[in-house]
């Protein structure tokens, strides 16, 4: 190994009249680094804040939450002719694909009538869709922008929460299509299309929380982005996006039923096509729901953001 | 004089960074063999235990040292010394594996290329780059005539409004200094930043560089240019596979370190 060579330090004035490096015998001399350290007021750096700090310091950042989730939704189609164009086209076209297979061929509609399936099966996969790729770019918020997180100093949370906020920002151009489709099938604006805006604050919540956790777990194991998507279409077709569970499970035992209708996906679900659809009725869903709604609301993004925060210091290492 | 100078400068001597034996240590997933086969992963999975399969980069080993406000600390070593590493531990950003670092508040890495987007214009990457680094809509507003000017972007045409992937690579590196540069920063790391764009580029840069070690309380400068450290820093660290080799006044690390390469 190397000789290491301490120079002594003197005191000088270079060129350019500062003066350098300077090491009279002071009164720190024969302190330890932390006595030192402790005296002048210095902090670890890079140590995870408390929670209230952590919050105070993701409120602070905001803006840039937003702006960074808002420039991710630009970039997407910015080298496309039609540009942003295609933030409508996208959903449309995934409509009349679903449309295609389930309503045309499949005929999974098993009992509903055309004006109610259609809407029915449009929300379902809009709404799935939202969840499904909060978790997808959850899964990579800190493993696919190491760099970020290696150069820049914010809280890391400010990630999964700007990657959610995108798909949510991404939602709203999807609704439009869906109010589009739900008039087209005689589901006509009401007072109870307002309840949209609580049903989509819960479920971003819920993304929000669910997109925190799998950022940690993926931060750590980026091979989860690759098990994801089954994981996520598993859950897409026991959620019920293209039937009806109770119509589905009709005959079995009522448990299941209940257990299928209070995974969060479909709460959010038959909440949004309550909302929208005039032929779907309260008698569609699950008791208690607005309580589940919630339930799964605060429990996903309490128990995520907790759970984010507490490895916050690990980011960006490996 | 310089007797006067130093007196003088001991009583507001205050530590601005203090690294206590620091080591860092880079984890790198299934490297071990050196081969990414399939049953070698699996063969990981099975085996478990702690952290089979995984290869460490023992990085930076065991550095200390402290610096002072009103420093330019120079960090020169060849290429995969830990220079760029051991930025990154003083800025946090990086955990350490042993050892402390401590600092006077938030050290921050000149460098915002990572939140920067290529399909967007330059227009909206200075104020996603400002928010980025931590500064409000309001300073960025208020600064955002000045970043503009001062990368030159604008000197031929409206290249402001153009998505940053149309610009020439010289054109994007000055943007990503003068957005990077435009805020004040207690501890300021610069890595290699100095490099970007043309001549004229290069001397504003140094000057705002300059600027900022005035502002700022202490200003870490990795370079390759012996020129540009002995420009701009007056206390230089020399590191060597992750040991600090050197520590002390430019001219005479300088002078060590061009013995050892050779020049």
């Amino acid at each position: 190994m190397y000789p290491k060579t301490k120079v002594s330090p003197v005191s000088e004035t270079t060129h350019d009249g500062t003066v350098a490096v300077t090491a009279a015998p002071a009164p720190d001399e024969g302190l330890t680094p932390a006595e030192l350290a402790a005296r002048y007021g210095l902090s670890v750096s890079g140590a995870r804040p408390s929670l209230g700090e952590y919050v105070r310091q993701l409120w602070s950042r905001r803006h840039f939450v937003l702006a960074f989730s808002q420039a991710k939704l630009t970039a997407q189609y910015s080298q496309a002719k039609l540009g942003q164009l295609w933030q409508v086209a996208t959903p449309l076209l995934n409509a009349a694909v679903y449309y295609f297979i389930f309503g045309l061929i499949l005929k999974a509609s098993r009992g509903m009538s055309h004006d109610v399936y259609i809407p029915f099966l449009v929300t379902g996969v809009f709404v799935f869709t939202f969840t499904q790729s909060s978790v997808m770019s959850g899964v990579r918020a800190i493993s696919g922008n190491l760099g970020l997180v290696r150069a820049l100093h914010f809280p890391r949370a400010a990630l999964p929460v700007s990657f959610s906020l995108q798909q949510l920002q991404q939602l709203l151009f999807s609704m439009i299509v869906l109010f589009v489709v739900a008039i087209g099938f005689g589901s006509y604006p009401g007072v109870s299309w307002l309840l949209i805006v609580p049903v989509l604050a819960l479920q971003f919540l819920f993304n929000t929380g669910l997109a925190m956790i799998v950022a940690r777990l993926g931060a750590k194991t980026p091979d989860l982005a690759q098990l994801m998507p089954f994981l996520l279409r598993t859950w897409m077709y026991a959620s019920g996006v293209m039937f009806s569970i109770s119509t589905m499970l009709q005959g079995r035992p009522e448990w299941i039923t209940r257990v299928l209708q209070f995974n969060p996906a479909a709460v959010y679900m038959d909440l949004m096509r309550f909302a929208l659809i005039d032929g779907y009725g309260s008698s569609n869903l699950p008791p208690h729901v607005w309580a589940v709604a919630l339930f799964w609301a605060v429990a996903a993004f309490a128990g995520g953001f907790v759970y984010f925060w507490k490895a916050e210091e690990r980011y960006g290492r490996g | 004089m310089a007797e006067q100078n130093a007196g003088e400068h001991t009583r507001d001597r205050r530590p601005t960074v203090i690294a206590d034996d620091l080591h860092i240590v880079y984890r790198v997933n299934g490297a071990k063999t050196g081969k990414g086969s399939a049953t070698a992963a699996l063969s990981r999975i099975l085996k478990r235990g702690e952290e089979r399969g995984v290869r460490k980069v023992h990085a930076v080993r065991g550095v200390s040292f402290v610096a002072y406000r009103g420093e330019a600390i120079g960090l020169i070593g060849s290429n995969g010394s830990g220079k760029s590493t051991l930025l990154r531990a003083i800025a946090g950003l990086l955990p350490a594996e042993k050892g402390k670092v401590f600092t006077d508040g938030q050290p921050s890495l000149l460098g915002v290329n990572a939140a920067l987007m290529n399909d967007l214009t330059g227009e909206r990457n200075v104020i996603l780059g400002g928010l980025a680094m931590g500064m409000s809509r309001e300073q960025i507003k208020e600064r955002y005539q000045g970043i503009v000017d001062f990368s030159g972007i604008n000197e031929k045409g409206d290249f402001i409004t153009l998505p940053m992937r149309t610009y020439s690579s010289g054109m994007a590196a000055r943007l990503r200094f003068s957005i990077a540069a435009a805020k004040d920063h207690d501890v300021l790391m610069i890595d290699e930043a100095l490099a970007t764009g043309d001549r004229k580029f290069q001397k504003r840069s140094e000057e705002r560089i300059r600027e900022l070690r005035k502002e700022a309380g202490t200003v870490f400068l990795v370079s390759h240019n012996n020129k540009s450290i002995r420009d701009t820093c007056d206390r230089v660290l020399w590191l060597e596979r992750g040991e600090l080799r050197m520590d002390g006044p430019t001219d005479e690390v300088l002078k060590e370190y061009e013995k050892f390469t050779g020049k």
